[in-house]
Formats: C-alpha cells, sequence, structure tokens
C-alpha cells in the first residue's frame, strides 16, 4: 500500500503567540516548531498500517525551506521519502491544489492527514483535496483499519460517533486515538539523514483569501477569588454580574 | 439573490449554532435562504423563518435523510446555483466543515472559517477569522465573487423577530459517485446538552481522581444546565468518552460560562475554552495556572465546594 501523509510544521503548542511588522507577520523569535500533533496522529496510523500490511509512506510539506527539519523527523518516524513543495502555504485553496496535484502523480492508495493544522485550524484541506481529485474525504477520523481495498472508520461527530464504511483511496483526517504518538530512536534519526527529500516547486499561484492583519485577543482583567465558605456571593456575581445563570 | 445558509437538523430540530447563521446571512445580505435535509416540522419551518430566513429549501428525499457530506456538498452547491447565492452561510460542525470545503472547490468560492464577527464590507469583505486555537485572529480578505463563511458559534445572537419562510420542496440530482462513503451505524449521546453547542459548561480534570467522582459534576451540569466535558487525561484514561475531552486536541467550546474543576490549566486545554465568555475556576491549589485565564475562582476541595455551590445555585432558584 502506498500511503501519502500531509503535515503541517507548526508553532509548538505551548508557543506564545505574538505579531511583527504592524502585526502582519507571525513573529517566529524564540518559537519552537514541530509535526502539527494531529497529522502526528495520521503518521502513527501509517507506520503501523506499513508494519502490518507492507508498502511505503511519503511525508509531504508545503512550504519553505525552514520545514525540512520537520519533515526529516517525520523520516526519523518511520516515513520512506519525503516531498516538499518549495512555497509559502498561502491559503487552505492553495495548499490543498498543490497536493492534489502531487497526490495525482503518486497513486497513492491512502491519503492521511491532520483533522486540522494547529495555526489556521481550517479543517479545510483534506476535504478541498478530496473534492478536487473526485475522492471521499472523512475527517476527523478516531479508528481506521484497512482489510484488502476496503477501510472500516470510526469518525467523531458532535456526542458521538460514526461507523462507516469505504474503498480506498481516499483521504482521511485523522485525530486520536487512532494511533499512538511515535518518538524517532537513534536509528531512524540516523536512517533519516539519507532519505530522499525531493523539492517541488509549486505549480499555481491562486488563493482564494488573504490575511490582512492579525490582531490578539484582549487580555484578562485578572481573576476574582471567592471564598469557598461564601458560595453564594458566587452565585451572585455569576447571576448579576456575568449575567450566565 | 440572497444568502443561502445550510441549516443542521438534528434529531428533529435545528441546531442553534444553524439559527446564527441564518441570523447572520440576513444581516449581511439582507434576505436569506435556508437549506435542510431530512426532513421538516413546523416548528422548526417557524424558527428558521423567526432567525430572518425568508424561504427554506427543503430536501426532503430519504436517501439524504442520513448525514452524507459529499451528497449535501453537491446539492448545496446546486441550491447556491439555483438561488444565485453569491454567499453560503454556514456554522462550523463535524459535517458544516468538510460540507463547505467541497462546495467550495465545486463553485469557486473564497472560504474562510472559524469566522468570529459580521464583516467589514468597505471597500471589499473582511472577516474576522480565530486562530491559533483561539490564540489570535486574522482579518482576512477574500477575493473571490462568490464567498463561503464557517461561523464559530456565538459569532452574532440568534435574531427571533424575523417573518415566516415559504417552504418548498427542492430536489437535488443524485449521482452515485456521492454515496461511496456507506455509515453503517452511528452512535450518538441523546438527550444530552451537546458540548460544541453549549451555553454553559461544566468540566472535571484529573483532580477529580476517578470516574466515579463524575456525579457531583452531572449533578451541578443538569442544576444550570450545562454539557459535560473533561481534560485529555480524563478521556485518555477513560474515565468520560472522548467527545467530551477539551483542549487543542479535542473539542474547542465558546460558551457564556466554563467552569473548570479540578484541571490545571495547561495551556493545550485553554486553547480550547479560550473563547469562552466566562470562565469560572476550582481548584485547590492557588498557583494553578488556570487562575490566570479565569474571571471567577475558588481555591478550594472540588469535593467540598462542588456539592455546597450546587446547593446555593438551587436554593437561589428557590
Ligand atoms: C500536543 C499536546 C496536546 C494536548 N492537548 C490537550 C487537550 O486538548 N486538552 C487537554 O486538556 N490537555 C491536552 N494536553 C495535555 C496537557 O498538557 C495537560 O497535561 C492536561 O491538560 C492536564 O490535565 P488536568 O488539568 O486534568 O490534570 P493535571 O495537570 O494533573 O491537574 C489536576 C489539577 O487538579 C487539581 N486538584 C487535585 N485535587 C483537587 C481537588 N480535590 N479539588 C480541586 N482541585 C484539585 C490540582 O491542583 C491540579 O491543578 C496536550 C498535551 C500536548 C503535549
Ligand atoms: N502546508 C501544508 N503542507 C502539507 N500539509 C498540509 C499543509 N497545510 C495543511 N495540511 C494538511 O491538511 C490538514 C488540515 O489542515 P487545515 O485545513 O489547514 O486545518 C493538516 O492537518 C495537514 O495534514
Amino acid at each position: 500500500m502506498k500511503i501519502l501523509v500531509c503535515i503541517t510544521h507548526v508553532p509548538d503548542t505551548t508557543s506564545k503567540i505574538s505579531f511583527t511588522d504592524n502585526n502582519t507577520k507571525f513573529d517566529k523569535t524564540g518559537v519552537q516548531y514541530i509535526i502539527g500533533p494531529y497529522d502526528d496522529y495520521a503518521l502513527a496510523r501509517a507506520v503501523e498500517l506499513k508494519e502490518s500490511s507492507g508498502g511505503s509512506i511519503t511525508v509531504l510539506n508545503v512550504g519553505e525551506a525552514e520545514t525540512e527539519p520537520t519533515l526529516r523527523k517525520a523520516l526519523a518516524i518511520g516515513a520512506d521519502d519525503a516531498i516538499r513543495i518549495n512555497t509559502f502555504p498561502r491559503d487552505a485553496f492553495f495548499v490543498a491544489k498543490e497536493i492534489a496535484k502531487a497526490a495525482q502523480q503518486g497513486e497513492y492508495d491512502l491519503i492521511l492527514m491532520g483533522r486540522e493544522s494547529i495555526d489556521f485550524n481550517g479543517g479545510q484541506v483534506h476535504s478541498m483535496v478530496g473534492e478536487l481529485m473526485g475522492l471521499p474525504s472523512v475527517s476527523p477520523v478516531m479508528v481506521l483499519d484497512i482489510d484488502g481495498n476496503t477501510a472500516k472508520i470510526q469518525r467523531e461527530i458532535e456526542g458521538g460517533k460514526e461507523y462507516m464504511e469505504l474503498d480506498l483511496p481516499f483521504v482521511a483526517g485523522c485525530q486520536e486515538p487512532i494511533a499512538e504518538w511515535k518518538i524517532p530512536n537513534m536509528r531512524g534519526i540516523m536512517s533519516a539523514r539519507s532519505k530522499p527529500l525531493n523539492v517541488v516547486e509549486p505549480s499555481t499561484d491562486d488563493t482564494a483569501t488573504e490575511v490582512e492583519v492579525f490582531e490578539l485577543p484582549p487580555a484578562k482583567s485578572g481573576v476574582k477569588l471567592i471564598d469557598p465558605d461564601h458560595l453564594d456571593e458566587l452565585v451572585n456575581l455569576l447571576k448579576n454580574e456575568a449575567k450566565v445563570l | 439573490m440572497s444568502a443561502l445558509v445550510f441549516v443542521e437538523i438534528e434529531e428533529g430540530v435545528a441546531k442553534k449554532s444553524s439559527l446564527e447563521a441564518v441570523s447572520y446571512a440576513a444581516q449581511v445580505d439582507g434576505s436569506a435562504v435556508a437549506i435542510v435535509f431530512g426532513g421538516l416540522t413546523d416548528e422548526e419551518a417557524s424558527k428558521i423563518g423567526a432567525a430572518g430566513a425568508t424561504k427554506i429549501l427543503n430536501a426532503s428525499d430519504e436517501k439524504l435523510a442520513t448525514p452524507n457530506i459529499m451528497a449535501y456538498a453537491s446539492a448545496i452547491a446546486e441550491a447556491m446555483e439555483k438561488e444565485s447565492s453569491s454567499l453560503l452561510v454556514l456554522a462550523k460542525s463535524s459535517l458544516g466543515d468538510p460540507v463547505s470545503a467541497r462546495v467550495a472547490i465545486k463553485t469557486g468560492a473564497s472560504l474562510a472559517t472559524n469566522v468570529v464577527d459580521l464583516p467589514d464590507t468597505n471597500g471589499g469583505f473582511k472577516v474576522k477569522c480565530s486562530i491559533y486555537t483561539g490564540k489570535a485572529f486574522a482579518m482576512t480578505s477574500l477575493s473571490g465573487d462568490k464567498k463561503i463563511l464557517g461561523l464559530k458559534k456565538n459569532a452574532i445572537a440568534i435574531k427571533e423577530d424575523g417573518g415566516s419562510a415559504t417552504v418548498e420542496s427542492f430536489s437535488p440530482s443524485l449521482n452515485d459517485a456521492d454515496f461511496k462513503v456507506k455509515v453503517t451505524s452511528r452512535e450518538k449521546a441523546t438527550g444530552e446538552i451537546l458540548l460544541p453547542e453549549a451555553d454553559l459548561v461544566v468540566s472535571g480534570g484529573r483532580g477529580l481522581k476517578g470516574p466515579e467522582n463524575w456525579g457531583m459534576i452531572e449533578e451541578l451540569a443538569k442544576t444550570i444546565g450545562a454539557a459535560t466535558g473533561c481534560s485529555k487525561p480524563v478521556s485518555d484514561m477513560d474515565w468520560r468518552p472522548h467527545h467530551e475531552h477539551v483542549g487543542q486536541t479535542g473539542v474547542k467550546v465558546s460558551p457564556s460560562l466554563y467552569i473548570a474543576v479540578g484541571i490545571s490549566g495547561a495551556i493545550q486545554h485553554l486553547a480550547g475554552v479560550n473563547s469562552s465568555k466566562y470562565i469560572l475556576v476550582i481548584n485547590k491549589d492557588g498557583e494553578a495556572p488556570f487562575f490566570k485565564a479565569a474571571d471567577y475562582g475558588v481555591v478550594g476541595d472540588a469535593f467540598e465546594v462542588i456539592p455546597k455551590l450546587t446547593e446555593a445555585i438551587k436554593a437561589q432558584q428557590g
């Protein structure tokens, strides 16, 4: 089975978010970059599927040269080769078109992504890629089992889940508990250095949206502490000050 | 030429977040047409009208009764064409998100999601979108002639003074390719208030020690009409179902009040709750980081505070 895993290169979940250049650029100072946590689940499941039924894993990122350490980490975790589409990921539509084109050429049996990126949180790219390629897309996927040409999936919905069946190929957006995150071992890290990482130039420049300026939410004004022996006062505040009860 | 709104009907009832989308579209475009699948009662039709829709397209075909992402996307794209809509508005959800992305590709529309406010239409069309899991916003301009907006909960209040909507039956063309995914069954908590839709949320963390102690959380939630949530370790340990897990890698909530009990306030948990209007934290450790993100706090043992708080609320409810 040939699996494509699309990964994002995003600020660590503990990063402080701030902007520069009159709030038009993300401030990268001191920020650690990681494989998107949901993409990490997708990759982990791909590695398990490869372990159980063979095949190969290609990881792909649409991004500039700075994302290569993140791709190398994915190679260390167990991908066989990597593709970097050499451009700034301008918006979901743009990224989806680039991924769809690369995926078409690679003739993958399965395309795994994360449920959403943790920078723009769109949750759009997998469905867009599916639509562009005429394939089904399913997200967020909690369980993915493959038997021959058919997949059995559990998809999370509000307050529950859906059980579904479909034939390969398709696109899936993954989340826990699909697999346990994998930590690269020394052998993986060593072998990752010599695995192929192909840089491809983008083929379009269409975007549908553009961010003009970023904004931070207003800071909280500070917590009002209430004595545990005077909870009446708390109820009063919730009712009459916050007006939420 | 009206804005189209995809209204989700859950167990016969129009979702609150979808009614917000109707009011949003009516305000932006002057008039709104809703599209629904799987059956529509008179009561729900009048709610959709009151929220601001002048017409409802009722796609009642039996084959569309269970949610089907690909078929709904095709039907909605067809409805946009039929109504000459240049704007589609919908609420973010496990159904709305994939449907909107597919419709965007089908129609060539510009799609913005996690929209938190009405658009700025002075010289263009800009919306404020929540990004970095609620830690920032992006003022995003949409360049296409057609536009699709995925709304975060609470982007706008639901109107209740609209007129009544005419109901028109709508039979979109169905193609086999859209029925490749077979939903074999659905499991859904019934009668519960759903977390992503909830206006009040009571969440418990590892500080509660074990699943057997959730009785007091449920009792408090029931008393105020809240949904229940939890932190990631709690769902990882199977104390609570996964769909209750709030945070960076779980459900993002935006209630009026989020009550966190025995949760330390790790940055990944905060990422799921930072769009709450008010946050109340109950933790025995006064140094717990959650207090920095809170509006109200009680430093105390949850096992004493929660039952007492529930009693105090009941007493005031009379
Ligand atoms: C990539 C990544 C993604 C993550 N995503 C999420 C996510 O989506 N959601 C999430 O929640 N976490 C997430 N986490 C985990 C997160 O970092 C924390 O580990 C987790 O939120 C801690 O859960 P907790 O607050 O329940 O437990 P703890 O941190 O153990 O806190 C328990 C709290 O309970 C208090 N307490 C103990 N006893 C009592 C008592 N009797 N009365 C009152 N208070 C009491 C303690 O003082 C303490 O503050 C993620 C981590 C990573 C690395
Ligand atoms: N620049 C990118 N390069 C590769 N994959 C991406 C990129 N952006 C998004 N994806 C994939 O699409 C998923 C959903 O992203 P999004 O629609 O941005 O929330 C992510 O979890 C990734 O798997």
